[in-house]
């Protein structure tokens, strides 16, 4: 018998809250392909890149323990995004991957993901994209996904690497979201870096994908393949296809607000708060959030009073949220690992006519260095002075 | 336990990162909490290598590079007199009342403005012939990763050997560990050599303890000095 024939279906409500679990120490590639191990996936296409290889390399062993039905190398990531959107139709539990010039490469199939309402998971290892060329965890590729229609999480360590991945899937599929979930973490300090990460049991996977209870129908012999071709008017430059695509952008707009309350739910809100009342306050993302930690830490010895937000989702963007958290806030930085600060954009953005801090342009570091804590903890303290 | 940010330098083929990886789960194995982060080019012999290895009682939060180590390893003395580095000089960033322990058997000739930074930071820079203990306890060079193991072992005072034995073990006796596809290869050869696994592990050890030794005996243990954890912070 194949060993996911073993594996007891349980709900997503007992897999991610009341199965017992063990702590292991282990990289953010083996806690994404745990999590994939437990996620009753049908298929994974990938085509390799470092530093999202290791993952789907794993996720090919997985494959062969018989975890899954159908895994290949495409030719490209072009050919990897389109194969696993011709998946994703036939109402098939899908998984890509990706890391920075891959990510770029596909970036025309990534953004047509959502609009075909295309439930699937794509885990982006991030790296860097601008020449001068380098594998390094720089983060810019993230301001393109933001307007992709994708639902995007930025996962912090292993173990978000882990729940967030194992969560993606259901969200992705429920009926009010039918959109692609995107898992981003930032690559080698996450994916092959080791961390504890607590995880259920292997002989437990989630229910299978129901596609037939989705906003859009799967390819069979009753449909027609894709709706594209159903809807053919779109492909035309006329009055039809303007209302079509105002229709179809909403749609997928209003599926990513409605992916709010099962991001709630499965993932404890869109944002964490650490010390609420504090006037300074760190917003971040990803890894940074982890540097944060830890400046927090040394400006609190240091006697200061700091706190952190960690923004869990970025598409959804968590704007109630940020804006109840930030009311008393009088001094703001926002740390990032790339060049554009496209978390500081989003921050001022929201907080524009709700808030009198000072939100600062910054701490930002380029090209995938790591952001030491004592950059963070002179921004804190040069905010504390009172201005950048 | 005191909080420790480790960089590591070497070059290709030393097993810089496989050391780390020996350290840092020595540590955990011992009960304190340590995390690790190799960084590396294309894998190639010669090539600069660096890995860095945190140490704390506390659960850990910070990833990425250390550019701020109070403790610095260099395997090699291309990474100093090459520059096969990617902190350059060697030292940079670390932290005052810091030590670093290099490989070799002879002090390496250090510029006058080299000399003075490492005074006005206050470094304690120790030579230990890792190498030529290697070849002596382990009768092969590759083992030089395991004598600066035992060396940095004694001066930072964790893990106890017991539990750095026991990484040792769980390095090449098993225990899920992910090696890149170089390393895998140089792990068979190393096999072939050794007719056990076992007796590999045993020369390792022995190659650590030797180091271990060597660093007792020149008092480097006993050096701590006023550095504390706020090195970390300030």
């Amino acid at each position: 018998m194949e060993k996911h024939a073993k594996q007891r279906v349980v709900s997503p409500e007992y897999m991610f809250f009341e199965a017992p679990r063990t702590r292991h120490f282990i990289t953010g590639s083996e806690a994404a392909s745990e999590a994939v191990r437990r996620a009753n996936l049908d298929i994974a296409i990938a085509y390799p890149i470092t530093p999202q290889s290791e993952t789907m390399q794993r996720v090919g062993d997985l494959f062969g323990e018989g975890f899954l039905k159908d895994y290949y190398r495409a030719e490209d990531e072009i050919g990897a995004f389109s194969a696993i959107s011709g998946a994703s139709r036939t109402g098939v539990r899908c998984l890509t991957a990706s890391s920075g010039p891959g990510l770029m490469r596909g970036l025309e199939v990534i953004a047509s993901w959502p609009g075909h309402r295309l439930p699937l998971v794509f885990l982006i290892m991030c790296r860097v994209i601008n020449a001068p060329l380098s594998i390094q965890p720089d983060n810019l590729e993230l301001a393109y996904m933001l307007n992709t229609g994708s639902v995007l999480f930025h996962a912090e360590n292993q173990q978000d690497f882990f729940d967030y991945t194992l969560a993606s899937f259901i969200i992705s599929e429920k009926c009010e979201v039918t959109l692609p979930v995107s898992v981003a973490v930032d690559g080698f300090f996450v994916t092959h870096a080791r961390g504890w990460v607590e995880m259920p049991s292997a002989e437990l996977k989630l229910p299978g994908r129901d596609c037939y209870n989705e906003a859009v129908p799967m390819i069979d012999n009753e449909n027609p393949p894709i709706r594209i071709a159903r809807d053919a008017p779109i492909q035309k430059s006329n009055f039809i296809s303007y209302q079509m695509h105002a229709a179809w952008q909403q749609e997928i707009h209003a599926a990513q607000e409605r992916s709010r309350r099962w991001i709630t739910r499965y993932m404890g809100g869109l944002l964490e708060i650490t010390n609420p009342d504090a006037e300074t306050i760190i917003i971040a993302s990803g890894s940074a959030v982890s540097q944060s930690r830890e400046a927090l830490r040394q400006a609190q010895d240091m006697g200061h009073q700091v706190g952190l937000i960690k923004i869990k989702s970025l598409r959804p963007f968590p704007v109630q949220e940020l804006r109840q958290a930030c009311q008393h806030a009088k001094r703001i930085i926002v740390p990032e690992f790339n060049c554009v600060g496209w978390l500081n954009r989003e921050v001022r953005a929201t907080l524009y006519g709700h808030t009198e801090a000072e939100i600062a342009d910054g701490p930002r570091v380029y090209g995938g260095i790591t952001m030491p804590t004592e950059m963070i903890l002179e921004w804190l303290l040069d905010a504390e002075k009172g201005g950048q | 336990m005191r909080r420790y940010n480790i960089r590591m330098a070497g070059v290709g083929g030393q097993g810089v990162v496989t050391a780390s990886h020996v350290l840092s789960n020595g540590v955990i194995l011992s009960g304190g909490e340590s995390t690790i982060v190799p960084f590396f080019g294309s894998e190639k012999r010669m090539a600069p290598v660096e890995s860095y290895v945190r140490i704390a009682e506390n659960q850990l939060y910070e990833i990425g590079e250390i550019l701020y180590p109070n403790f610095i390893a260099i395997f090699h003395s291309q990474v100093i007199t090459h520059g096969k580095s990617y902190t350059m000089p060697f030292y940079s960033g670390l932290k005052d009342d810091s030590a670093i322990l290099i490989n070799a058997h002879h002090p390496l000739p250090l510029s006058d403005d080299e000399k003075r930074e490492l005074c006005e930071k206050r470094a304690r820079v120790y030579y230990l012939p890792a190498m030529q203990i290697a070849l002596k306890h382990a009768g092969t060079e590759v083992a030089t990763n395991m004598a600066m193991l035992g060396a940095l072992c004694a001066i930072i005072g964790v893990p106890d050997l017991a539990s750095l034995e026991k990484a040792v073990g769980e390095r090449f006796l098993g225990k899920g560990f992910v090696a890149s596809g170089g390393t895998a290869s140089l792990d068979k050869a190393m096999e072939k050599q050794f007719t056990h696994k076992f007796e590999l592990v045993q020369k390792n050890m022995e190659a650590i303890h030797a180091a271990y030794d060597f660093a007792v005996q020149h008092g480097w243990a006993q050096a701590h000095s006023k550095e504390s954890d706020l090195a970390c912070i300030k």
